[in-house]
């Protein structure tokens, strides 16, 4: 399991008109045993247009492989620097990455998606893999993949 | 230096090599296995539009179609919410099988590229193919350096049997392991970004699409255009999703189609760095190059074997290679040794002679030929054991050392003698101890007793030097050289027929029983030492009682025949001969088999010289009796009177009748009429001179003398082709076994 924290100033990336406040909210992605290597995993937020916000978590170092997770790469334009800081290793079949991260409480009940591309080597690419809307009642409920994600789920 | 290249990343890297290799190996059949399955249907001629219409027929939850480099398609769809991939058959779109990559080939892909240790394994991986590609550059001078030079690299090998494994081998798979290493270290250093793969190149996703009704992809221009050998992928837009586009990747570039106009909206033609990686990667895979791939995996298969032989070698190189105490200082020697040696052997021998001076109270110092000093203040002697190597050149330890004498002041007036070690098959047996005794004659040098040679690495006849050594030194010097005590086994004599005593040639045929393994319990057969497997030609090992030294016998039978048959001159004073004449029938003996896998006829039917005098004949028998498939076979014979040494006189005669041997050319010394075997040869030149147009091999076997007296003659008989024996030494057609 992984747990990481990230002080993610998600609140420059939104450009939101006022900050009022900010939670820590986990975010837990549970892999199926899909028999494959480790899985690029980014998640990302989308307004209410579907219009690109920030990404929120990136799994996996090469940057190469990016394209891989196209529909994450279509709407940041695989910008860099929008994940420096907050990328961490590729997540394995099976196992279950944790990231904790800031988000205002101004994002929930507005429309927006949280987004998960995944993508593995040398298996079918899965964009949008998984899409929750960020509403406070989906809060705790648990999110099944397309492919490759077995549960999702996100905590304040 | 060129050995410390390949000693080193040898034994550092050894293992991870291996481990790269074998999983390489293993993978490498899989591309082969993988087009094997592809479905053999014609799809040359349809392009991929036609190919996404009919998929989208058939599956109409498809997402993308994929070629794989072994030419298979792949189609990902959705159906009931699940998704799937199916192998199909491109032209009639029918389901191959179910697609799924196994976990035996990602286990083992992991193992090969990373070790399981992601990025540090990656690392390694590529340390590793880097030692590999030192390793098969060092390797190969060194075989050139072994052979005589570049041009001789597809030479006859020599050397034991690990020896010319590891050097036969190498030589025909290193063009392979420097395109793996190569290859490999290219796809390393891509993946740590040093190079550029041009991978993550992409075309720009189109911000405008028309958004209209979706066409047919059927009809798609830019897909017609694309046959279905190029496609790498296609993916389908979302299906409820208008502002999506297609993604088409072919060979040459990548983009992104309108669903609704069906134009290219945006393209980009692969670059060179990705044309070069994917080049690269298909190279070192096979994917998409099966028989490379089979090529590149059955010598990924063979480094193990590299590594283990290689190991070896090193091993007893460093084994042989002596320690020598109370080595004296040079200038305060009164003896001085010096060594030229590559394979440590002649270490050894220096050593054996070191410790006998030094147990004479002498004051001995043993150094490399390459030290040699200007001058030895207390020297009263000097002795130079020098090997050997390449095609007549200079050993590591002593290929600067004519450089230095010719640079030291004029001669000592102490003497010198110099021993060289050799081996005869070789076309300069001995050779760069007579550039040495030369040059030191030309200088001006006192010799101490004159050259001798041991061939290889023959204590008998080091022992012998070492009597010549004491009688010129005036002391009792007793050289017994015995690298290592071989394993004997117990032979029991059968047989023995005696010869020529009354010409003063005493010569007797003995045969042991060979031990046979199916008398023997089940336990003895896999525990017991038995007796190797012989032919004809090896050598039998005896040690006789009171002596450490065992003296050797060309053997004249097969262990297949059941008996070991040696042919023995007895010699005056002899120890091991005198032993074996005092033998009766059921005394035992110790006794071990030494491989001598040079000297033996070579494959095929073309003729056979054989020439041998008094117990020289013994090997020779041996091959005419295991001639039954009337190969033609030529005998010349020495000895000294027909009615008394000529040796397998019945058999001769027999063989001659059932074709086993075609001719026999007798010469015998004390008749009327007398002659040698050498006689016989210039007699027959003319009729030699056509066997070896035909490409004859001379095998030679017997004494020193008649040996070098057979080369002369047929050196002479050959004069006018331009051949000689040296030539025929080089190319295995001239072999000699003397003692
Ligand atoms: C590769 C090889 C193959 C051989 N094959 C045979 C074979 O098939 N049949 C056979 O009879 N012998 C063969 N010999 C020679 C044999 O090994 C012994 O050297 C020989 O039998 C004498 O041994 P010894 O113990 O009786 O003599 P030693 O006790 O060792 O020596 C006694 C005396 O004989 C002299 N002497 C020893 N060997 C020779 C020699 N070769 N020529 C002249 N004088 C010598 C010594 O200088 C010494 O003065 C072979 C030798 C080698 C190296
Ligand atoms: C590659 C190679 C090349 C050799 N070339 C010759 C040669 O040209 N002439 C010769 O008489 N012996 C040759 N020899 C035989 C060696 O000189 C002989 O085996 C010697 O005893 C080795 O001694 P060392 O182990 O100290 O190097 C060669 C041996 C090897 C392995």
């Amino acid at each position: 399991m992984k747990k990481i924290a990230t002080a993610l100033a998600i609140a420059t990336a939104l450009s939101l008109p006022a900050m009022v406040q900010a939670k820590p909210v986990t975010l837990t992605t549970q892999l199926k045993r899909y028999g494959g290597d480790g899985a690029y995993l980014a998640l990302y937020l989308t307004d209410a247009n579907g219009a690109y916000k920030g990404t929120l978590w990136m799994s996996g170092g090469k940057s190469k492989y990016y394209k891989h997770l196209s529909d994450w790469t279509r709407a940041s334009g695989g910008n860099k620097a929008d994940i420096n800081g907050i990328t961490g290793a590729s997540v394995g079949a099976g196992k279950t990455l944790t990231v904790t991260v800031d988000l205002a409480d101004a994002l929930f009940d507005a429309g927006y998606n949280l987004h998960i591309d995944a993508s593995v080597e040398d298996m079918r690419d899965s964009p949008s893999e998984v899409v929750v809307p960020l509403d406070s009642n989906n809060i705790g409920k648990s999110f099944k993949g397309r492919r490759y994600i077995k549960a999702f789920n996100f905590k304040k | 230096m060129l050995r410390q290249f390949h000693k080193i990343p040898g034994l550092i890297a050894g293992l991870l090599i291996v481990v790269l290799a074998t999983s390489g190996a293993v993978l490498s059949v899989l591309p082969a296995v993988e087009r094997a399955g592809v479905p053999t249907s014609a799809s040359a001629e349809i392009n991929v539009a036609e190919l996404a219409g009919a998929v989208v027929d058939r599956y109409p939850g498809v997402e993308q179609i994929v070629r794989k480099p072994s030419g298979k398609i792949v189609v990902y769809y959705f159906r009931d919410d699940l998704p799937g991939a199916d192998v199909i058959d491109p032209v009639t779109i029918d389901k191959v099988a179910e697609y799924s990559k196994s976990g035996f080939q990602r286990w083992m892909t992991n193992l090969h590229r990373s070790l399981f240790l992601d990025e540090t394994g990656r690392a390694l991986a590529g340390l590793g193919a880097l030692a590999m590609l030192i390793l098969s550059y060092s390797g190969l001078s060194l075989t050139a350096k072994r052979l005589g030079g570049w041009r001789k690299l597809t030479g006859r090998v020599r050397g034991n049997g690990t020896q010319r494994l590891h050097v036969e081998t190498g030589r025909i798979a290193v063009a392979a392991f420097v395109l793996s290493a190569a290859t490999a270290i290219y796809m390393s250093l891509a993946n740590f970004g040093f190079i550029p793969d041009g991978l993550s190149a992409e075309p720009v996703f189109p911000r405008n699409v028309n958004g209209g009704v979706t066409m047919s992809v059927a009809d798609i221009a830019d897909l017609q255009a694309i046959p279905v050998a190029d496609l790498r992928e296609l993916t389908f837009p979302y299906a409820d999703d208008p502002s999506d586009v297609f993604a088409i990747t072919s060979a040459t570039g990548s983009g992104y189609i309108d669903q609704s106009t069906g134009q290219m909206l945006s393209y980009l033609p692969n670059d060179t760095t990705r044309n070069v990686y994917e080049f690269i990667f298909m190279l070192h895979t096979g994917q998409g190059l099966w028989w490379l791939g089979l090529v590149l995996g059955l010598a990924a298969a063979i480094v193990p074997v590299m590594s283990i032989t290689g190991t070896v070698i090193w091993w007893r190189a460093r084994r042989a290679a002596p320690k020598i105490a109370h080595n004296a200082l040079a200038k305060s020697a009164d003896t001085i040794i010096l060594v030229g040696s590559e394979g440590n052997s002649t270490w050894g021998f220096a050593k054996t002679l070191h410790d006998a001076l030094n147990a004479q109270g002498f004051a001995v110092h043993t150094a490399p030929m390459n030290r040699l000093k200007p001058g030895y203040a207390k020297a009263e002697r000097m002795f130079i054991l020098a090997a050997t190597y390449g095609d007549g050149a200079a050993p590591a330890t002593a290929n600067a050392f004519l450089k230095r004498l010719a640079e030291s002041p004029s001669a000592p007036d102490y003497p010198v003698a110099v021993l060289g070690f050799g081996d005869r098959q070789f076309p300069k047996f001995c050779q760069f101890a007579d550039d040495v005794n030369e040059a030191l004659a030309q200088d001006g040098w006192e010799t101490l007793l004159p050259m001798d040679r041991i061939d290889r690495q023959s204590a008998q006849e080091f022992a012998r030097w070492g009597d010549d050594v004491g009688a010129a030194m005036g002391i009792n010097l007793d050289l017994v050289h015995s690298p290592e005590r071989a394993k004997t086994n117990t032979l029991e004599l059968l047989d023995r027929q005696d010869f020529g005593a009354e010409v003063q040639a005493p010569t007797t045929i003995f045969s042991f029983a060979v031990p046979q393994a199916r008398q023997s319990s089940l336990w003895t057969r896999l525990f017991a030492r038995r007796l190797p497997k012989f032919k004809a030609g090896d050598l039998v090992g005896i040690l006789p009682p009171g002596s450490d030294m065992p003296r050797f016998y060309s053997l004249a039978s097969a262990s297949s025949e059941g008996v070991l048959e040696i042919c023995v001159r007895k010699h005056p004073g002899g120890l091991c001969s005198e032993f074996l004449h005092g033998l009766r029938t059921g005394d035992r003996i110790d006794a071990f088999i030494k491989p001598n896998p040079d000297f033996r006829p070579a494959k095929g039917r073309a003729p056979v010289i054989l020439v041998g005098a008094g117990t020289g004949i013994g090997p020779l028998a041996g091959f005419i009796r295991a001639n039954r498939k009337a190969r033609p076979m030529h005998l010349y014979f020495g000895g000294r009177d027909p009615k008394s040494d000529y040796l397998y006189e019945g058999e001769i005669k027999s063989w001659l009748q059932d074709k086993r041997l075609h001719t026999a050319n007798l010469a015998f010394s004390r008749i009327t009429d007398a002659a040698y075997v050498q006689n016989r040869i210039t007699a027959d030149a003319v009729a030699l001179r056509a066997l070896l147009a035909d490409g004859a091999q001379i095998m030679v076997c017997g004494g020193r003398d008649m040996a070098r007296g057979v080369m002369e003659a047929i050196d002479a008989a050959l004069a006018p082709t331009g051949l000689n024996a040296a030539v025929l030494k080089a190319e295995g057609r001239y072999l000699e076994d003397v003692y």
